[in-house]
């Protein structure tokens, strides 16, 4: 069984524009990431897949042991994949030629070499891999960002990540009533000052946040850490208050189970 | 991995002399050395059946060495050197900076560190010419090229993080750190370096640099600490963190359950060891040391990476 069926059954369907933000603090929460990008394949969405850290080949083991497979979703058309690592070897050691031949457009991960303070290349290349197409097959859109703290590594400041991430807000949430899911890393103990003010500031702005936390008390081999779900109601006209729920999580090799706290099997 | 060192291709980037390099333990030395300490220890641990703590009995017996039973990977005398006709038949890389830079012009990759930006192009071309990436099918057997980088971070890589708080440039290393990744992704190779943690004053770039990397080993020596008087600490030279384990090609990944490991270098060999508290079992243990064990049990992790953010330990 699907944990989203779980956890995530939510009244509002697939396309409505949202923006979901995935924290992690103390512990890993790159599970949530490819739980989405599964999901938004399943939906029927056309995904753009922005996957800064990790290769293809790793999303796409992983996303098989979940039901689905990236290789077949890019042949037919539904899933974009930017893979950074072997994007910016393109952008460091291509040739002059292979630059040129994408006339008119930047490279995504210009910037690193550039040292543009801008990151308008990524941005556009995210706009076309979702613009409509004629005869497109996927109604949905959706948008997956893993993860925004590596663009402060390579150089770009926290002003410029969040433009770059409003831009893709107004092209996919409010143009295309798609959604976005980011991965921001980090905890409140960081001494990473740029990358608190880069979470802190897309905390504010996101209309759900999902936030994975190793256990205060360490580790534990049954319960691996807990999700705080925050459902931002008081972005909503009406000003109700944020709704709080937390599980406890295991994962396993092609799950993810989740309880309320306390009642994991293992102490049951 | 293969236990002849000769069919191996071993490139290291970074001058060194192989009068420093440790002598291989090969097959039946191996044996010797750690069968001699494995036997020690089991032959101490024979017991006959408990009678009062009879609940233990079927507790697997607790090992110290974590390897043991299994063999993985290489060990090394440190007592010898490796012999020169063992390391003239490897074929070899190095990189030394100084002698780079002086041989060839500066050049500009984006806007970083120029020492960085030289030894990425070796790397590269490391990797295209001998065929680690694909691009031309490697005639000989296939092997994995194995990196290895000194002080990574420190001045003498003409960077300034080590120097001062608000460094020059402090994306260098964390670009140059992505590239490596991504060269190492997308070529048949492997690569370990060394980052000089305790002079990084600015301790965002350490996280930034632990995100970028698979594996996060810390060693923490006891020497000028206050923990080489420490009796808990008193059989070991330091300690070793896990920080991080990579998590590849799975949701899940294979976190161990022990947490405090501490290593020490005997007459010949480098061991890690699980750490533990010795059983407190004298009547006349006096005043003095019994409130330093104490202190020491607050000292064991009741976790790792998921760090405990308070000292909660069970008190009884």
């Amino acid at each position: 069984t699907r944990f989203d069926d779980q956890v995530f059954c939510s009244e509002r369907g697939v396309f409505e524009g949202t923006f979901t933000l995935l924290r992690d603090t103390r512990t890993d929460g790159s599970f949530l990431v490819h739980h989405f990008l599964s999901f938004y394949l399943r939906a029927g969405c056309k995904v753009c897949f922005v996957a800064l850290l990790q290769s293809f080949s790793h999303y796409n083991i992983v996303a098989q042991k979940l039901g689905v497979s990236l290789t077949a979703a890019k042949e037919r058309g539904q899933l974009v994949f930017l893979e950074g690592l072997g994007s910016c070897l393109d952008v460091l050691f291509g040739e002059e030629q292979q630059q040129q031949e994408q006339a008119g457009q930047p490279h995504p991960l210009r910037f690193i070499s550039d040292g543009a303070s801008d990151l308008r290349g990524l941005f556009e290349f995210v706009q076309t891999s979702l613009a409509p197409a004629a005869g497109d097959a996927w109604p949905g859109r959706a948008l997956l960002l893993d993860d925004l703290g590596v663009l402060l590594s390579l150089g770009a400041s926290p002003v410029a990540v969040l433009d770059f991430v409003h831009y893709c807000r107004v092209a996919v949430c409010s143009r295309l009533q798609g959604n976005i899911v980011a991965l921001a890393r980090g905890g409140d103990d960081s001494e990473d000052e740029e990358n608190e003010l880069l979470v802190t500031s897309l905390c504010h702005h996101s209309d759900l946040i999902l936030w994975a936390e190793g256990l205060a008390t360490g580790f534990c081999k049954d319960v691996h850490g807990q999700l705080k779900i925050i459902r931002r109601a008081s972005l909503q006209p009406g000003g109700q208050p944020d709704v709080l729920q937390i599980y406890q999580y295991k994962i396993q090799d092609k799950n993810v189970t989740f309880f309320a706290r306390g009642l994991s099997a293992a102490v049951l | 991995m293969p236990q002849n060192c000769q069919s191996q291709s071993f490139s290291k980037l970074y001058h060194m002399g192989t009068e420093e390099l440790p002598a291989p333990l090969l097959d039946d030395n191996y044996r010797n050395e750690l069968g001699e300490e494995a036997t020690a220890a089991t032959s101490e641990d024979f017991q006959d059946s408990m009678k009062i703590a009879w609940r233990y009995q079927n507790l697997p017996k607790m090992e110290v060495s974590p390897t043991t039973s299994a063999r993985f990977g290489h060990y090394y005398d440190v007592s010898q050197t490796m012999s020169s006709e063992l390391f003239q038949s490897i074929k070899c890389h190095s990189f030394f900076l100084p002698e780079e830079l002086s041989s060839q012009p500066t050049i500009k990759m984006c806007n970083m560190n120029c020492g960085y930006a030289r030894l990425l192009q070796s790397i590269q071309k490391i990797i295209y010419q001998e065929g680690f990436d694909g691009s031309h099918p490697q005639k000989k057997q296939k092997n994995i090229l194995r990196i290895g980088i000194q002080s990574l971070g420190a001045m003498l890589w003409g960077d300034d993080i080590c120097s001062t708080d608000n460094p020059e440039d402090s994306h260098s290393l964390t670009k140059f750190l992505y590239v490596l990744r991504g060269l190492l992704r997308k070529s048949l190779s492997a690569c370990l370096i060394t980052v000089p943690a305790h002079l990084i004053q600015n301790k965002a770039i350490m996280e930034r640099v632990t995100n970028l990397s698979d594996v996060v080993v810390g060693l923490e020596s006891f020497i000028g600490s206050e923990r080489e008087t420490n009796p808990l600490y008193k059989d070991y030279h330091g300690l070793i963190h896990v920080h991080q384990i990579p998590r590849l090609n799975s949701l899940i990944c294979d976190v161990s359950d022990t947490k405090d490991l501490a290593f020490r270098l005997k007459r010949k060999l480098f061991t890690i060891e699980r750490l533990h508290l010795p059983p407190d079992l004298s009547d006349t243990v006096s005043r003095s040391s019994k409130p330093n064990l104490a202190e020491s049990a607050k000292l064991l992790s009741s976790g790792c990476g998921a760090m405990a953010i308070g000292k909660k330990h069970l008190d009884f």
